[in-house]
């Protein structure tokens, strides 16, 4: 791959100027609101602790794999807005499956992944099938299988629902120990007991699988081509509603990651108190990070940061943690714009260079007929 | 009704203001110029007709007069006036209306509310917009009741609300884009009763069109535009539908010779009583036979809209036809996906390489790649062979001329008709059997177009099939071994491209001598 300056440039201006953007709107907020402006950004722009580092690690890997689900739609155009439902539809069927403990040990965590990925799958299946026999927009559909998840698995975990003496929590069974996936130790490191998910591997893999596939298959191709035009796509011989099926069951099966490295490196159960909304935050990264898989990885590590260091915005600043939604907001927003203008900004200058180019070449060749 | 107001200025009415005046309007678009140097000049409480083929221009040039986009160079004059038009609302200020080819109504909204949705202050919401709607509708004979529901009426009621929309918001001058292209016969008489109505009211009318028939039954003056330029401005009475679509497609190119003949016995593509249903009224494909042999171009000519876009479609298998069968060297592929019928090896110019040639925003290398997906060297097995690739674009830029300073730049930088060589050039790189070739020299510069038919010729001399579909007459004549024309989804006729005249393919083409029958009886 050449590495074009130009290119590099353009392609990182538009997040950083957004960021800059939102920094820049959410000061105008505090001061309209009276908030203490230094203190605010002194809390968050403080150096994480080591502890700090490590939630940031592990909610970005969580954001991470929500974010590569939502870029694979992304990528053709498919707003697949129900990874939300499908990781704890996923989540759930994972959680019971695992805790049966029908298998030994690791054999047990990787076919209970496997379950996972097969209900968000399908669970994404339903939205795409949809799409292409009744010609249901992809984002009712999905939004609405949100809906139908938060309910139907609400009560599939009271019938599954293990009762723990002494808490009023209901969760499935809770792991064996030898079915769960130990983490990461950074304490030679940066001196903190705490741990990164095991599963953290499976969000890099996840990152590189991703990138193959868009890039060097034949069905990343399709998939490509479909999003940058579905006519010309059509006309090239993809077979559209076969690639908005694929799409949405690979958007999905993705989606089913997303609970996993919670569900065996933290929660060891699913239960009432599962963390909601990942899906959603999953957008924000993919939108940020441009569906690129580096890109969406430096973004999932900004979404933790910020919400690691938010944390202390109400005891060291008086000012409510919510802030940093609003921050987020701000940055998506803007992020969105900063592309649009980027893209139309590179498009032009090329389509400028070109000609420029073109217009110097006649002359060349004129020389080279002279000297023949 | 019109007979009684007969006050209609006459030609002879030469001194009466100009409603429009446009002069040397030029746009350009990266790599193609959309207008040059046109003239235009409508006079008030006229129908001027503005005719051309698909792709001359004559969209951009009513987005002009619109506001929607700003000339490069020219000047506008409206009444007389000098006018700088920046935005729509500049030209409905200026009172200039546009009624689109696609209409613009919300089907669950009554008619009064689409009218006044938009254009809330002139009279309010209430019963003053009704009675405005009904003193427009009487006034004008539109029959318009303002409180129908759109989704009850029919396709000639909504134009009749689209009219009245522009009228609400005190547009003197109507552009109609291509208003007949959706409607039935009936309708379009009906049409022509308003138009009169509106001209006899003082009302002046631009009228776009292809149709040369409707155009010369309706319109005072006729303006035609060619390549982004206007070409002619003739009166109705003093020309026939052929002369018109002579001056539509133009001769002034250089000549595309025909050589000897290397037609062959073998049957590649063949088509027999090949049906494709529209939606509703009539069939839009009508028991077309055709047969291409190896070493053969088969022209097909035909005014635009006439089933060639859908003929091209069912072939390539992105339609399938109702009835019919299509067979590829004796296989039927009728029923075959497009991936499969490329790999058969029919390749593909199509009629608009912006929506279905190319994918402006990707470098040329994967557009070299696209339509072509499953085919050395640009994959290998499932996976993409990048360098491969890269290496046959490289070749494909270089022996077909693609004059572009990279692979690696975006397909959108490159002019027209550089697009277009790289097209050819992908798809004869994969050798082809057939080849359907729709407009390949539509909206490209001379230079190209000369280029371009030496290609389709050498496609010849190696023995492709050729399916040449286009509105250049000059083009069909010269490359064609066999012209067959297309009228309302049916072969109308065929001839001997060296023992043809213009008139008699105009003539077939618009069915205007009515003699079509005759010919294809002929023809046989």
């Amino acid at each position: 791959m050449r590495l074009d300056a130009r290119r590099i440039g353009l392609g990182v201006a538009a997040p950083v100027l957004a960021i800059a953007v939102a920094l820049l709107l959410t000061t105008v907020i505090l001061l309209i609101a009276g908030d203490p402006v230094l203190a605010v950004w002194q809390v968050l722009f403080r150096a994480p602790l080591p502890r700090q580092i490590v939630a940031i690690i592990n909610e970005a890997t969580v954001l991470y794999l929500s974010a590569v689900a939502v870029a694979i739609g992304f990528k053709m155009n498919l707003f697949n807005i129900g990874v939300d439902g499908q990781y704890r539809v996923a989540s759930f069927a994972a959680a019971v499956f695992a805790g049966a403990h029908w298998l030994p040990g690791w054999l047990n965590i990787i076919v209970a992944i496997i379950v996972a990925m097969c209900t968000g799958a399908l669970w994404a299946l339903i939205a795409g099938l949809l799409k292409v026999t009744r010609g249901v927009s992809e984002v009712i559909g999905t939004i609405m299988l949100n809906y139908i998840a938060t309910y139907l698995v609400a009560y599939l975990l009271r019938l599954a629902a293990v009762k723990v003496e002494g808490s009023n929590a209901t969760s499935t069974q809770i792991l064996a120990e030898d079915s769960r996936v130990p983490g990461i130790s950074l304490e030679w490191l940066i001196g903190t007991p705490k741990e990164i998910y095991g599963l953290a591997v499976l969000a890099i893999v996840v990152g590189i699988v991703y990138w193959f596939v868009l890039s060097k298959t034949r069905f990343g191709f399709d998939l490509r081509a479909t999003g940058a035009s579905e006519t010309a796509a059509v006309a090239s011989g993809v077979n559209v509603k076969k690639m908005i099926v694929a799409s949405m069951v690979l958007s999905g099966a993705a989606a089913g990651l997303v609970g996993m490295p919670l569900l065996f490196g933290q929660d060891y159960a699913y239960g009432d108190t599962v963390q909601a909304g990942l899906g959603f935050a999953g957008m924000s990264v993919a939108l940020l990070g441009r569906n690129h898989p580096v890109g969406m990885a430096f973004a999932a590590v900004l979404w933790g940061y910020l919400n690691q260091l938010s944390n202390g915005l109400q005891i060291s600043a008086g000012v409510s943690d919510r802030l940093v939604l609003i921050i987020q907001g701000i940055i998506v927003l803007s992020v969105v714009i900063a592309y649009e203008v980027v893209r139309r900004a590179r498009l032009r200058l090329e389509q400028g260079r070109v000609a420029k180019e073109l217009a110097a070449q006649p002359r060349q060749d004129a020389a080279e007929e002279v000297a023949a | 009704m019109s007979s009684v107001v007969e006050s209609t200025p006459s030609p002879a009415d030469a001194d009466a203001p100009l409603a429009v005046e446009l002069s040397g309007i030029t746009k350009r678009f990266p790599g193609v110029v959309a207008n040059s140097d046109i003239q235009l000049k409508v006079r008030k409480g006229t129908i001027h007709a503005i005719v051309g083929e698909n792709g001359a221009g004559k969209s951009t040039l009513m987005k002009i007069l619109y506001g929607v986009q700003a000339p490069d160079e020219g000047t506008i004059a409206i009444n007389g006036e000098p006018i700088t038009l920046r935005s729509p609302t500049d030209a409905i200020r200026a009172g200039i209306g546009m009624v689109f080819q696609h209409f613009m109504l919300a089907d669950n909204l009554t008619v009064l509310e689409n009218v006044v949705l938009g254009a809330e202050k002139l009279h309010g919401i209430g019963d003053a917009a009704r009675a405005e709607i009904r003193r427009l509708s009487t006034e004008y004979g539109l029959a318009v009741e303002p409180d129908d529901v759109v989704a009850d009426l029919g396709v000639g009621d909504r134009q009749r609300i689209e009219i009245l929309k522009v009228l609400y918001r005190g547009a003197k001058i109507l552009i109609l884009d291509e208003p007949t292209a959706v409607l039935v016969p009936q309708e379009v008489t009906e049409l022509f009763g308003h138009l009169r109505e509106l001209k006899s009211e003082g009302l002046t009318v631009i009228f776009i069109s292809h149709k040369l028939d409707e155009v010369l039954a309706v319109a005072d003056d006729i303006t035609v535009i060619r390549r982004g330029t206007t070409v002619a401005e003739v009166e109705p009475g003093t020309v026939t539908a052929r002369q018109l679509a002579e001056l539509m497609v133009g001769s002034e190119l250089p000549s595309a010779q025909t050589e000897e003949s290397t037609v062959t016995d073998t049957v590649m593509l063949e088509l027999s009583g090949v049906e494709l249903a529209g939606s509703g009224r009539a069939l839009v494909l009508d028991g077309i036979n055709l047969t291409i042999h190896a070493g053969e171009i088969l022209g097909i000519a035909g005014v635009e809209g006439n089933g060639q876009a859908e003929l091209v479609e069912v072939i390539m298998g992105m339609r399938r036809p109702t009835a019919g069968r299509v067979l590829l060297e004796g296989s039927d592929i009728t029923e075959a996906s497009v991936r499969e019928i490329r790999e058969a090896g029919v390749g593909y110019i199509p009629e608009d390489r912006h929506r279905h040639g190319l994918l402006l925003e990707a470098p040329l290398w994967e557009n070299a790649i696209l339509g072509h997906q499953t085919q050395p060297p640009n994959t290998n097995g499932m996976l993409i062979a990048a360098a491969a690739a890269k290496a046959n674009t490289q070749r494909i830029v270089d022996a077909f001329d693609v004059r572009t300073p990279s692979i690696l730049v975006t397909a959108g930088s490159l002019s027209g008709g550089n697009q277009q060589k790289l097209i050819i050039g992908r798809e004869m790189s994969q050798s082809p059997r057939v080849l359907v070739a729709a407009h390949p020299t539509r909206g490209v510069d001379v230079g190209a177009q000369a280029a371009i038919w030496d290609l389709i010729k050498a496609a010849r001399r190696e023995g492709m099939a050729v399916l040449l579909i286009s509105a250049d007459l000059e083009e069909l004549v010269g490359l064609s071994d066999t012209i067959k024309v297309i009228l309302r989804g049916r072969i109308v006729a065929e001839f001997d491209p060296d023992n043809v005249t213009r008139e008699q393919l105009g003539a077939a083409m618009t069915g205007a001598d009515g003699t079509a029958d005759e010919q294809m009886e002929a023809g046989r």
